[in-house]
Formats: structure tokens, sequence, C-alpha cells
């Protein structure tokens, strides 16, 4: 009980932004999860009213509340539309670090994060490993999505249609040109993120051409690693410190005007959790969060708003009604935390695509990083709507923003067996400046 | 608390997955949108079909268990706040559209289904449901017959209660009871669905629910009218419906909560101006553009400096979504707010009106005034801390001084957020002794063990007071 005290006085840390909800419940109407299950501990004003039992101190343990706290998307659908404004990420994302801290990380996380995850180097070589062991155990299908399912049921995989490690991660095929790249205009400082890097890397190549083409300044800095997003939905703050320290030192060495990344996800933890999280920082490194965060955006926000080539100017060769249909999902990461839906949509166009607009683009897919693991049952149902409003519009193509959107889509539209691709807005219209130079 | 048999036998009926008796599940049973000390049940169980829910009724009646329904827990009058020792019902679960007739033009529901949800099925059709609270994108049918819910549209369409035609519920005993029907007419025995309708899970579990639909209309007229003072505001809204026209919607917003919007929303609000209307007329085209420049006219009569009719669609959005944001934008100034529904006839809006700043300013509390002018109902808000236990004693005060105004202006102290637990304690300052008695009484006959939803509208002391 007295160490109940102690969490409770941890927890007080979380007070004025915890005050700010009202119990109003309007949260029920977009968290995707609630509308599953429709149990007050899983949208935000149960699990808000949780924290705050925690620091009324009024549980005998915390795992009770941890488990229901970590059962969440992290999608920020409950935060986009509070009425009150609740930052509802933040304190999840440090309520979670708390009890962490507290209690301390299981081991198998604690190999992941701490041996692994907080060295980029030695997690750049087991996912290579990886990556040659999976054609032992996983069979590729020959699917539009091209993902792979398991040989042998494994309680692991479960039936999941997994989008394979790529044969060669993007950083392997950092040739000094393409790591340094002269343009004449803007300089942009290109973070590459793990799952694009590893499992997607031709969306960080499709990216490249384009950023090359409109005569960005290229830096993608050898030695990158991850944003340190799964480590702080762990709770692990350590790790998230560790990695963001290696990469403010990293980015040191260049000038650049902006840090663009073509994950929504990386693009919207550093730039709104990294100056918030990081716990206790130096005048220096707040100060360097700071401008970084103001610096980070978004690929396709940054080549419409900034680069501002004109994207009216058509690159399609073929007639208006040939056209590919194409519908577009919005990351949660994208269009709820920061706001960024129309640029997407301008690039897809400018990519010759028809496109048609599905049901609720801006539901979640389902994925929610680590929820996809241990909830994987929920995860699929949820995932289950985005495949329909998906496929009613009759489109060849999905495109979105974020990687691990991506991987949940291709998993759910692989179940169904449906024709459909999988693409990043970067990947179609690297394909069309391809078609219109040759 | 209730025992390990009870909680396996709840099991038994719903499934393992649809009972819920760790202690963390239950604090988030423990409160709904009111400013109320949270509470909470032993259980939590979650029917899926009228069958589940029949026996878990009867399981209570036989072991005499309190029952507490929880719709979307969107009240504020902590109608969903139970009493320890019962269990919360969920009507999650239960959200079912059973059928929309378009010929006999009446759509039958279970109590889970979200308002919004019905709404936009209904309008698919051609079809209008008009009661809608500003909480419909999460109140449950069954939460808003319950209590009498009200919205923006009241003036001219009625609320809750004006289209229910009929109910199936389980009483105290675990009887499955039938009123009402599927015809516009319905003379046969009491009139249990009015009694039904506002009972807050007192009287009985609502089951299926059979709501009224009209069509909808086929023109509408949106405008804002800006004043200088809110008193030439609110004798606009008196003048308005002196001159016998029913607007569908006739909305006020005073200087606190314009500056409020505007801070939130950027929509471009007059933030200098003392109050604003906001008025909607609705029909028939002919009738639409006749009632606009009366009102209009009427409006500029009574001094309202600038006058701005929503040319487009997107311009209606616009004034609308702005009053919308209104609770929201107050919300956001400070961490406790308490939403206030006094009710006055109309003609006592300006009176009504120039009292909340004086008691703002006698009890030195914040308080953002806008609301339902056109059918009385002024949603008086007030902004403070809770925690802050000198300034909420203060704003207890206030809260019985806008009662005690409201009653004497020949008012009520709800319009339309219901008694529950907040305002049980001053009903009989409304209603008179022998009211509350008859209300007992009927309780206590229908409901001779008091396990539907203890302590709401009728007071807490049951014992003691009969
Ligand atoms: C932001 C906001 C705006 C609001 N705006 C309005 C408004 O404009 N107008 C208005 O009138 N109200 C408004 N409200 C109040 C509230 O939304 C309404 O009272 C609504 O009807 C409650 O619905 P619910 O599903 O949340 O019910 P709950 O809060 O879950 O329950 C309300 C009451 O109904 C009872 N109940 C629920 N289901 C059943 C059932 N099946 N059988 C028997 N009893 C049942 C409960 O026991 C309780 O007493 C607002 C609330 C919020 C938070
Ligand atoms: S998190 Fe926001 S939307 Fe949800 S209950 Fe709290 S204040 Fe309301
Ligand atoms: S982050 Fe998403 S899943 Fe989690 S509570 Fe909010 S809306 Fe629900």
């Amino acid at each position: 009980m007295n160490q109940m005290n102690e969490l409770a006085a941890l927890v007080k840390e979380l007070e004025e932004q915890l005050v700010i909800c009202t119990r109003c419940g309007m949260c029920q109407s977009v968290c995707p999860l609630f509308e599953q299950t429709h149990k007050e501990t899983d949208v935000a004003r149960g699990k808000l009213a949780l924290l705050d039992g925690l620091m009324k101190n009024i549980f005998s343990d915390p795992n009770g509340v941890t488990q229901r706290l970590n059962k969440c998307l992290l999608c920020g659908s409950c935060a986009a539309n509070c009425p009150s404004g609740v930052n509802v990420l933040e304190i999840f994302i440090k309520a979670r670090a708390i009890l962490t801290e507290y209690k301390g990380l299981s081991v198998l996380k604690k190999i992941i994060f701490k041996k692994m995850l907080a060295n980029p180097g030695t997690f750049d070589t087991l996912t290579q490993w990886a990556g040659w062991f999976q054609s032992l155990f996983m069979k590729s299908e020959s699917n539009a999505q091209k993902t792979s399912c398991v040989r042998l049921i494994s309680p692991l995989i479960d039936n999941r249609h997994i989008l394979p490690i790529a044969r060669t991660a993007f950083h392997k095929t950092l040739s000094p040109q393409i790591q340094k790249a002269p343009g004449s205009g803007l300089s942009a400082l290109f973070f590459t993120g793990c799952l694009i890097d590893k499992f997607l890397p031709n969306v960080a190549h499709a990216s490249v051409k384009v950023l090359n083409h409109h005569d960005v300044t290229l830096i993608i800095p050898r030695g990158q690693g991850c944003c340190g997003i799964p480590a702080l939905a762990s709770g692990d703050r350590a790790t998230f410190t560790k990695l963001v320290d290696h990469h403010l030192d990293l980015f040191q060495k260049d000038e650049f005007d902006v840090l663009v990344t073509a994950c929504a996800t990386c693009t919207s933890t550093i730039k709104k959790l990294w100056p918030t999280v990081y716990k206790n920082p130096s005048n220096s490194v707040k100060n360097q969060l700071h401008t970084l965060s103001e610096k980070t955006m978004d690929i396709n926000q940054f080549l419409v708003d900034h680069v501002n080539p004109d994207f009216k100017k058509d690159l399609s060769t073929t007639q208006q009604k040939d056209r590919e249909i194409v519908t577009y999902h919005d990351p949660c990461h994208l269009k709820k935390s920061l706001g960024v839906a129309a640029q997407p949509r301008k690039i897809i166009r400018a990519a010759g695509k028809t496109l048609v607009e599905m049901d609720g683009s801006d539901r979640c897919c389902g994925m929610g990083g680590s929820f996809n693991l241990y909830h994987y049952g929920l995860s699929s149902s949820i995932g289950a709507l985005k495949q329909k409003n998906i496929s009613e519009t009759g489109c060849r193509t999905v495109s979105t923003g974020c990687p691990a959107c991506m991987m949940q889509i291709s998993d759910m539209l692989a179940k169904k067996k449906k024709n459909i691709k999988v693409r990043h807005p970067m990947e179609l219209y690297a394909r069309a400046l391809a078609d219109k130079i040759t | 608390m209730i025992n390990q048999s009870i909680i396996k036998a709840l099991k038994n009926i719903v499934g393992p997955e649809h009972l819920l008796s760790e202690k963390e599940d239950m604090y988030t049973y423990s409160y709904d949108a009111a400013v109320l000390t949270p509470r909470m049940p032993s259980a939590a169980v979650m029917p899926a079909s009228t069958e589940e829910l029949g026996r878990i009724v009867s399981l209570c009646h036989e072991n005499c268990i309190p029952i507490t329904v929880r719709g979307s827990g969107t009240n504020l009058s902590g109608g969903t706040i139970p009493e320890t020792s019962g269990i919360v019902l969920l009507t999650g679960l239960l959200n079912k559209i059973i059928e929309i007739n378009e010929q006999d033009m009446y759509a039958v529901v279970q109590p889970g289904v979200v308002t919004a949800t019905l709404a936009a099925a209904v309008e698919q059709k051609g079809l209008f449901y008009p009661p809608d609270p500003g909480s419909q994108l999460v109140s449950t049918l069954g939460g808003n017959v319950a209590e009498n819910a009200g919205g923006l549209r009241g003036l001219k369409y009625g609320v809750t209660k004006d289209y229910v035609m009929g109910l199936h519920f389980f009483d105290a005993r675990g009887n499955y009871v039938k009123t009402g029907s599927r015809t516009v007419k319905c003379a046969t025995g009491y009139n249990l669905t009015g009694l039904m309708t506002g009972s807050e899970g007192t009287l009985g579990i609502l089951d299926e629910i059979i709501l009224k639909l009209i069509p909808a209309p086929i023109a509408r007229q949106s405008m804002v009218a800006v004043y200088d003072t809110i008193e030439q505001a609110s004798e606009t809204v008196a003048g308005i419906i002196a001159a016998r026209i029913i607007p569908a919607t006739l909305e006020i917003l005073d200087n606190f909560t314009i500056r409020a919007v505007e801070d939130y929303s950027r929509v471009g609000l007059p933030i200098d101006a003392a109050a604003l209307l906001l008025i909607e007329v609705d029909g028939h085209p002919v009738v639409v553009k006749e009632d606009g420049e009366k009102v209009e006219a009427l409006c500029r009569k009574m001094g309202a400096k600038e006058i701005k009719v929503a040319e487009t669609e997107k311009e209606r959005d616009k004034i609308w979504a702005a009053r919308r944001s209104a609770l929201s934008a107050l919300a956001k100034l400070k961490p406790t707010l308490v939403l206030e529904d006094a009710t006055v006839p109309r003609s006592k809006i300006p009176d009504m009106v120039l009292a909340l700043q004086q008691i703002a300013s006698e009890f030195n509390i914040d308080i953002g005034t806008f609301g339902h002018a056109g059918d009385g109902n002024l949603h008086p808000t007030i902004l403070t801390d809770r925690r802050n236990t000198e300034e909420f004693k203060r704003v207890e005060e206030a809260i019985e001084a806008i009662f005690d105004k409201a009653l004497t202006l020949g008012g009520t102290l709800s319009g339309e957020h219901g008694t529950g637990l907040a305002k049980a304690p001053f009903l009989e300052k409304e209603a008179g002794f022998s009211s509350v008695l008859f209300s007992r009484q009927l309780r206590r006959a229908l409901d001779p063990q008091n396990i539907l939803n203890p302590g709401k509208i009728t007071g807490l002391s049951e014992e003691d007071s009969i």
C-alpha cells in the first residue's frame, strides 16, 4: 500500500492535464475500440478516470490499470475530437512511462528494447538475419499485396498475412550520391524510420526520387534508428531517451531546413512526443528538440506546401476516364495528429489517378502498433471495417501515408483475397514521374 | 456488495465476456457527465438480447439487487451514478434499429441505439427524427427517452416525449410490459408511455422503443442577429414569439460565450457584440421566405445592429457549428464546468438573462450563458475548478440562487437534463410536498424493494420521508 502511495505521487505529475476531462463522454463516438467492445475502460474517458483513480490511490496494485491502459490503439481519435482539448495521447504515453518505471519492463521487452532497438546497429543486423530466416517458415503469396503467410500454424503469427522483411533494407543501398544529393532548393534531412527501412524500402526509394526530381538538397545520415514510439508505447522512457539523444547527435552534423519523413507515425512522434515526453531535458536539449519539432514535417506536406511545384500540371498521359481509381486512407497520425489530409490527396491526383473517397477515410485501420500484437482479434475486426470501405470504392489501389497502416491494410485485403494494391503516395507519384520521363 | 453466487449467475446469463466486476472496471461506471462524487457499483453487466435483459431483471428482483441502467453515461444529473450495492446494466449491445416503417412513419429501436445513428438512417429515407440533444453523436435513445431529452429544435418540433409512440419495458418484478402502439392515436389504458418517458430508469427498464417520424422540411433559412445589449436580444426572443412566429431554432449566445467560441473555432464571430441570436426557420419554401423576412424585420426593430442571412448551405453549417461548439469552447477555459438548464416561460427570458448577470457578479463567479432562448431553456454555464473548495461553495450557492429565480419567474429547475441525484433535493421546492409524496408512493407500489435506480428523482432517504 505504501508503494501505491508512491505511484499515486508519480501520477500526480499528470494532474493538471487530467482534470481537464469533464467526463462528457463525447469520445465514445469516435473511439474505434469502444465501437467494438462498448466497454468504458476501452475509451479515453474510462482510461482517464483510471489514472485519476491511481492518483487518488484507490487501487491495491497497478496491474489492472496498466492492462487496461495498454489496450488502446493510441490512434488519437479521442484527442482530435475532445471538446475540452484533453491531450489524451500525451497523457497516455506519460502514464505508460510512469507505470513501467514503477513496475519495470517485462523480460522480453527488456531484451527487445534495451538490447536491440536502442542500438540501431544491432537492430539492423538482427532484422537482416530475421529476413533470411523468414523464408524458412513463411511462404510468399502471389497476391496484389505481396504478403506472406505461415507455412505451419504458429501461435505467434496466427493467420496473419505479413509484409515480408525486405531482402535489402533501404539503408544498405545508400550510396554516397543518394546520401547527400545537392539540389538548388530547400535542404531536407530524410528520416527513414524502421518500417520503411526494413519492410517497405520502396517507399524510401520513391521518396528519394521525388525529392531529387524537385531539386531538393537531400541529406540521409547513416546510422539512423527507430523514432522511439515502440519503446514509448511500452513505457520504456529510458530507451526512448537514448534513441532521441542518438538522433539529436546525428542530426547535428548537417545543416538542413526541414526534416521530412514518409512515415506518419515517425513524423508525429518526432514533432509531438520528442519535445513533450523527454524527461527533464537540459536547456540546450530542450531548445534542440523544439527547433527540430518545428522543422519536422510529413513528406506530402513538404512537397505541396513548401516545395510547391505546380501540382495542377498533370503527369498522366491517359485520358481522364481510363485513369486508375485510387482511394486514400488517412493515417490517424497524419490527419488527427498533424492535420495533414489535403496534401497527400493532391499528390495522388498529380500522379494522374482518379481519387475516389471511401466512407470513413479517417477511421483508424486498427493497427495501433503493438496493439495488433496483443489484441489481434480486435485489431482485425476494426481492420475488416476498413477493408470493406476500401473495397466498396471499386479501387485498384489504396494509398496511405504510413507504413504501419500499409501493413495492416495489406493483411486485411489479403485475408479477403482482394485484388487491390497498397501504395504510399510517394510510390504513385514517383512511378508517374518515371513514366512521364521515359 | 453482492455475493459471488450472484456474479456467477449473471455470468451464466450473459457470458463471462459481458460481466465485469473488477474494481478497475467498477471505477469507470462510477460517474457520468454530472459534476458529482463518483460511486462504484458491484458489477456491470451487458445483455445482448431482450431475453438476457429479462433474466437479469428477474434475478435482481429475486435477490433484491438494485439496478442502474446506463446508456452512454452522458446525462448531466447523476442518473447513472449507482448505489454501491447494486449493478450497472449497460445497454451498449442492445443497439439494433429493428424497423423503419416509411409508410406509417415510425421507427422501432433497441434502447442502446445512438441518437445520431437513427437520425441518419431515417434521413436516408427522406424522413426526420427531430430531437437533437447536443450529445446526439453519443447519447442513446434509451437515455433520451429516460431523460426526456430536448435539443436545438425543441421550440418548433418539441422534445423526445413528443416522439415516443410506445414502449416495451421490464418492470421491477421482471414482467414484460407493452404500452402505446404503432398508431398515431392510442387511448387504451393508462398513458404509461408518458409516465415512463423521463422516468430515469426508476419505474422500469426500457427495451423496445417506438418513435414517431415526420417528413423532412423542404426548405430552411438561417440567420445571425448581432446586438449591443443582451436585453435587446432577449426582448427580440419574446417579440418573435409574441408575433406568433415559431422558428425551428432560436438560440442566444452572450458575450462571454461569443468570445470563447471565437477563441476556439475562429469562425469570425463579432467578439465585441453583447449577444447574438442564431435563428432558423424551416418548412414550405413560401412560408420560410415570409417568416424569414418577418423575423429579420423584427430583429431590426428590436435593435439588432447587424443581421447576416446564410446564403449557402456552407454558411448555414458554419452558424450551427459555432452554436454546437459553445459548450466545448467554454469547457476549455477551466477544469470544471457546471451546466445548468433552469427554464422559464419564454416571455421571461429577458428577466432571467438579467438575473444571471447579477448572480454572476454577486457570487463573483464566471457564468457563460447560451442556449435555447426560444423555448425559455437557457444554459447558464459555470466555469470553476472543483478543487478550489472555497470557490466551489460559492458556485453551489449561485446554483441555488439560479433555481430560486427560475421558480419565482414561474419556471422549472430542469428543462431537459433531468432530476437524477443533482436536483432530487430541490424537487419539493418546485413541485411541492404532495407531488413528491405521490411520486414516492407510485414508486413504492411499483417497486416495493426499491431496486430500480434508487435515490434518483425522489430523493435519497426514501424511508425517512414517507
Ligand atoms: C456535451 C453534452 C451535451 C448535452 N446536450 C444535451 C441537450 O442538448 N439536451 C438534453 O436534453 N440533454 C443534453 N445532454 C445530456 C444527456 O446527453 C442526455 O440526458 C441524454 O439523453 C443521455 O443519454 P445517455 O445515453 O447518455 O443516457 P445515460 O446518461 O446513460 O442515462 C440517463 C438516464 O437514463 C436512464 N436510462 C438509460 N437507458 C435506459 C433504459 N434502457 N431504460 C431505463 N432507463 C434508462 C439511466 O438510468 C439514467 O437515469 C448533454 C450532455 C452532454 C455531455
Ligand atoms: S476525454 Fe474529452 S471527450 Fe472524452 S470524456 Fe474527457 S473531455 Fe469528454
Ligand atoms: S487513442 Fe484511439 S483507441 Fe485509444 S482511447 Fe483514444 S480513440 Fe480509443
